[in-house]
């Protein structure tokens, strides 16, 4: 349904995409994974026609997106990541706009409309001018009018990028109704790992290009096993006898010393029986796709964020949440 | 072709819709024009008295205040893209399978409807300021207004390609405004000023453009009031034909600007 084909891009001596290939199949939701700046929504620009490839090509739904822009755009819905509705009509008019401009006709209109203004919720505050709605209410309306014009694939942009966790779950209860619904293709760009985990398949972007690609379960199995962490007084002398004894890569950052171990469920009864050194407090869970972006890059996700936003290990337990 | 067609017809609708819930950019395009020719009227009618030809400056004045206003309203399409880029709509319009082409007409079509609008208005309460006209003269000023703010419209589309913000936009245009229309021939004849006023006035098109609809209005013999170009008097048929090689000409500028910009 998507498909890119070594696509590049350049701005100046700025290589933001590079080399990027991928295959979507209808009905998948289909992830970019990656930190700001990675060039996430440039390649969606690319892939929405809105940009022309430096090199490369790409086609949606059998259109290439240089030679048949036209097709491409009716086969595609978009909701990007900075609002687009127009706020000084109402939310119903903004979908008429939508619907004049995609020539839907009257009937097709009408239903379109009321289906998906009920679908988000919105159907009571049609007539209500959209400058009076709430951050979610926008996006909410926002992917209302990405789906009306029935698209085949619906490109979202951070589609739950400020919004509150409880905004993001109904966001996600209305996507997957629709996926269900609608054998809808979905290509998200995120940087948040939860919603990352809601895709079929995820592509880790870093730098203009993709590090890994599979499903969220085979990439966390690549980590390499499950991750223990434990908090300790003498974290560097911990960590030398987790190397030495078991050969395992052990990571320091303050008091805690983190490490990755096959089958830890099992390891880890015998390793807290036999450590030498005092322990506080030891934690196993499964990798996340976070584990699987410090894996392939070396950084965790959030260290290229502005420093306004939730740092270190505040913004490490917030997002596990 | 039904990509040009529908996106110049869906913009226009929008343009039109913003326009109709904007109460206060209708009420000041009227009061605009009208608050000239209150000053300049009240100012200069005494001092100057009457025209050649027993016109008063009242009447002199009052096509070029019509033509002035389609001008002002024109030029806002490049405003109204440079919002709309600014605000991501922008984004909507050109994700939609709409060509770049029909966008521009859209929008130009809008303006220049809405200068339609502020037009009519104008010769509506005309009478009501003395300045008589018939129901005739009114129509053939609707062509004339047309392709003016067509025109005038592509020049301001092409100017938002050259500003990054609304500001930035309406500063340059604010800056072309006054030369536009200071310059027209509105307030003066123009083949009775200083030599470098009539250099530029007659380098000017919007000129062309107040003295059509003056003719129209005042009548083709309008003795030492009309436009003089190398001796020549311009006739309205002139007149039209600089004024559509211009809306041509900016809109094909327009046009070729903005497809190759977004």
């Amino acid at each position: 349904m998507v498909e890119a084909v070594h696509l590049e891009r350049r701005f100046g001596a700025l290589e933001a995409v590079r080399d990027v290939s991928f295959q979507v199949s209808a009905g998948e939701v289909f992830g970019f994974l990656g930190p700001n700046g990675a060039g996430k929504t440039t390649t969606i620009n690319m892939l929405c026609t809105l940009l022309t490839p430096t090199t490369g090509t790409a086609t949606i739904n059998g259109f290439d997106v240089v030679a048949d822009p036209t097709e491409v755009r009716r086969s595609i819905g978009l909701v990007f990541q900075q609002p687009t509705l127009d706020e000084s009509v109402t939310a119903e008019q903004n979908l008429l706009f939508h619907a004049y401009a995609y020539g839907m006709s009257a009937k097709r209109r009408k239903d379109q409309i009321h289906r998906l203004l009920s679908l988000v919720g919105l159907w009571d505050r049609r007539l209500d001018s959209v400058r009076n709605f709430s951050g979610g209410m926008r996006r909410r309306l926002e992917i209302a009018r990405g789906l009306l014009h029935e698209p085949r694939v619906l490109f979202l942009d951070e589609p739950t990028l400020g919004l509150d966790p409880q905004t993001r779950r109904r966001i996600w209860e209305y996507l997957t109704e629709l996926r269900e619904r609608d054998d809808l293709t979905i290509f998200l760009t995120t940087h948040y790992m939860d919603e990352a985990e809601h895709c079929d398949r995820v592509a880790v972007i870093d730098h203009g290009q993709i590090v890994a690609l599979d499903t969220p379960d085979r990439l966390k199995a690549q980590v390499g096993g499950d991750v223990v962490t434990m908090s300790t007084p003498l974290p560097e002398q911990a960590a030398e006898e987790v190397r030495r004894r078991y050969s395992l890569v052990p990571a320091v950052d303050g008091t805690t010393v983190r490490f990755q171990v096959a089958d830890g469920d099992k390891f880890l009864p015998d390793f807290v029986r036999s450590f030498g050194h005092p322990l506080e407090a030891i934690a196993l869970r499964r990798p996340t796709l976070d584990d699987v972006f410090l894996h392939h890059t070396g950084r965790e996700i959030r260290e290229d964020e502005n420093p306004a936003a939730p740092s270190g290990r505040l913004g490490r337990r917030w997002r596990r949440r | 072709m039904i990509e040009v067609y529908r996106g110049t017809w869906v913009v226009a609708y929008r343009e039109l819709l913003r326009f109709v819930r904007d109460r206060s950019r209708i009420a000041a395009s009227v009061t605009f024009p009208l608050l000239f020719l209150a000053i300049f009227g009240a100012g200069f009618t005494n001092v100057v008295g009457a025209m050649t030809g027993g016109v008063d400056l009242i009447q002199f004045m009052y096509p070029g205040l019509i033509a002035m206003s389609i001008v002002t309203s024109a030029l806002a399409a490049g405003i109204s893209v440079v919002t709309d880029r600014q605000e991501g709509f922008l984004r909507e319009i050109l994700v939609a399978p709409l060509s770049r082409a029909g966008i521009v007409f859209g929008k130009t079509t809008g303006a220049a409807a809405v200068g339609l609008v502020q037009a009519g208005l104008l010769l509506a309460i005309a009478p009501l300021l003395g300045v008589s006209l018939t129901f005739y003269q009114a129509v053939k000023v609707i062509p004339i207004a047309i392709m003016l703010s067509l025109g005038i419209a592509g020049l301001g589309i092409l100017l938002s390609s050259f500003a990054q913000t609304q500001q930035g936009v309406q500063m340059l245009i604010q800056l072309l405004v006054f030369p536009l229309v200071f310059l027209a021939g509105v307030f003066f004849p123009v083949d009775s000023v200083p030599l470098w006023m009539e250099i530029l006035s007659k380098a000017n098109p919007v000129t062309y453009g107040v003295d059509a609809i003056r003719q129209i209005l005042l009548g083709a013999d309008i003795a030492g009031l009309g436009v003089t170009v190398f001796g020549h008097i311009m006739t309205l048929g002139n007149e039209v034909l600089i004024i559509g090689g211009l809306a041509a000409i900016l809109l094909t500028a327009a046009v070729w600007r903005f497809t190759r910009k977004e």
